[in-house]
């Protein structure tokens, strides 16, 4: 009642300037979290990675091929991890690429109205489910289905399982970004080449992928950022045996994987290894936040073109 | 010779077209089957004795009590923090701040901040939460951290619908006299209120099921009573009784890891659900 009325008094208007002061005030400091969280985030990365390097170098630390946290002689070469990632991110990404650009074609040039509100929901669904749900997925299904059909001596544990996997999991993501990248071609462009006489595949190979080319290629980069972050999936299905390898049959550790299994231990704070968790950390940051920036900046060049 | 070309033009659409079918349906066929390894593996597991015991060494006596429990106290908390602060930020981005730099550099952090791994939240939490505030491997430094993590999917989706609401309802309250902060509260809230509530829902439930930063912020400890006080007590979560049953070679703690990611799935599909009633009853309301 009070709040009400106060708003007629003349004396009042003074309070409703400082109120309105205070709330803009309020609101600002609640949008200054995100910079604070990516300034503490740079800061605690950077500041724990420097005590990691007083003690391995740098050049060791990122040109060395053994990774050894666990078992003496101890070597801290970041180079078999940053390869495993890469490796499950690359079978992850040739699953999930032309899978989720074909569906993407389908739903925005092939399907109905209707059937199309059928799919989007599921692959929502697709995108919600937690990711160790996923990771559980790859040891109890495609694992042993690999085992039973083509690869009868695969392990318990491999980087072809869980690219698999990484590969589903991020198959939604490339299938909406590009759905999002072709619709924002103009509807002209599609009518021009129909009037020509074009079929839809016609059309959709020579004209729009072509220009919706730089939104397919932020959606790739994209998911390949998530395949690079994943953990648990990764943790779950490719094990935690660092090695320099490049055959997907094998079990490896990714630098997630690497993060987590020192986590899990009771490693000391004041060790090496917990030392080395977060200069792992500060290059999985660097990396996915690269990727992050090239995808964003894809994104802005083909909205600059059509919008 | 042209009749040629053109069945030949026309089979290769129509199997274009069958490829881009087969590659909505491959979706659909994960689902399915992914849904149904779980309840297959784990349903006959599901019983009362499984929500109400500890987890235990004999598969057959373990429950998801403190799990459960857990879960529930981090997503809770997490609601209550995301909630003001998300709004607010999403409020301030899209009312206040124009479309000066420094409105387009908090909106380019906050998308950035959204691609961000989720274990690198867990670093950041270790260090912040647990380890320099001292608030130790509790409740109450999950949520912290969890909150951070689904803020900018917060802002993100609260700033969109606030975009949604038209202009006109603005310069409607604006010309009967209101302030700034009236018209957000009388005018802009009420009518943005469904998609902003949808966007935390979905949010809330993301963090629900997120499992590797509450690793480093030590939820992996064997616990087997149920956690009473947030800013003390040792805590499991759901996700992380599930990695732990999960990662076990023998057949019975699968069961019950499939068990319990059911509990999980139900769990999230009624938040799902949670925000589609919402949406619906709040949008009935609002007419332009």
């Amino acid at each position: 009642m009070a709040g009400v009325s106060t708003a007629h008094r003349p004396d009042s208007a003074a309070t409703t300037r400082r109120g309105e002061a205070l709330i803009e005030f309020l609101l600002r400091a609640s949008a200054a979290i995100g910079i604070i969280t990516t300034v503490g985030i740079v800061t605690v990365l950077l500041v724990e990675a420097i005590f990691f390097f007083a003690e391995v170098s740098p050049v060791d630390f990122f040109t060395g091929t053994r990774w050894s946290a666990s078992i003496l002689p101890y070597a801290f070469g970041v180079i078999p991890l940053i390869t495993s990632t890469l490796m499950i991110a690359f079978i992850a990404l040739v699953l999930a690429v032309p899978l989720g650009v074909l569906a993407a074609v389908w739903m925005s040039e092939f399907a109905s109205q209707r059937v199309r509100s059928i799919i989007k929901p599921v692959l929502e669904i697709l995108a919600g489910i937690p990711t160790i749900v996923y990771g559980f997925f790859a040891i109890t299904v495609i694992t042993p289905l690999l085992k039973a059909t083509i690869l009868p001596d695969l392990g318990t544990f491999s980087a072809l399982s869980a690219g698999i996997v990484v590969g589903i999991l991020v198959l939604p993501l490339v299938a909406s970004l590009t759905e999002d990248a072709l619709r924002a071609v103009p509807r002209g462009l599609r009518e021009g080449s129909y009037a020509l006489g074009a079929t839809r595949w016609e059309t959709v190979r020579r004209v729009l992928l072509p220009a919706a080319l730089s939104g397919i290629a932020a959606a790739v980069i994209l998911a390949m950022s998530r395949a690079v972050g994943e953990t648990m999936a990764v943790v779950l299905a490719a094990g935690t045996n660092p090695q320099l390898t490049l055959n997907p049959t094998e079990s490896v550790q990714t630098m997630t994987a690497f993060i987590v299994q020192i986590s899990l231990g009771d490693t000391p704070t004041e060790s090496i290894q917990f030392k080395a968790l977060f200069a792992v950390g500060a290059t999985l940051f660097a990396i996915t936040f690269t990727l992050n920036l090239i995808s964003a900046w894809l994104v802005a060049r083909y909205r600059n073109v059509y919008e | 010779m042209s009749t040629q070309t053109t069945t030949r033009r026309k089979v290769a659409n129509a199997l274009f077209g069958l490829l881009a079918f087969l590659a909505i349906f491959a979706s659909l066929v994960t689902l399915v089957a992914l849904l149904f390894d779980v309840v297959v593996r784990g349903g006959s597991s599901v019983d009362l004795q499984f929500f109400t015991s500890a987890p235990s060494r004999i598969p057959a006596k373990a429950g998801i009590l403190p799990a459960l429990v857990g879960t529930l106290w981090v997503t809770t908390l997490v609601a209550i923090m995301t909630f003001p602060i998300g709004v607010a930020a999403a409020i301030y981005l899209e009312e206040y701040a124009g479309r000066g730099r420094w409105s387009r550099l908090l909106r380019i952090n906050i998308s950035n901040l959204a691609g961000v791994p989720s274990i690198v939240y867990g670093i950041f939490g270790l260090a912040l939460f647990v380890r320099l505030l001292g608030l130790g491997r509790t409740v109450f430094a999950a949520a912290l951290t969890l909150s951070l993590l689904i803020l900018p999917v917060v802002i993100i989706s609260s700033m969109e619908a606030i975009r949604a609401v038209p202009p006109s309802q603005r310069e409607a309250a604006y010309a009967l006299g209101a302030t700034r902060w009236q018209m957000v509260r009388r005018a802009l809230l009420p009518a943005a209120a469904p998609g902003i509530l949808t966007g935390i829902v979905l949010a809330v439930g993301r963090a629900v099921g997120e499992t590797a930063p509450l690793i480093l912020i030590g939820a992996v400890t064997f616990v087997t009573f149920v956690p009473v006080n947030p800013f003390e007590d040792k805590y499991t979560v759901l996700p992380i009784q599930i990695f732990n049953w999960a990662g076990r070679p023998q057949a019975a703690f699968q069961e019950i890891s499939a068990a319990a990611i059911l509990v999980l799935l139900v769990l999230m599909f009624l938040l799902n659900l949670v925000a589609v009633i919402l949406r619906a009853r709040l949008s009935r309301t609002i007419q332009w």
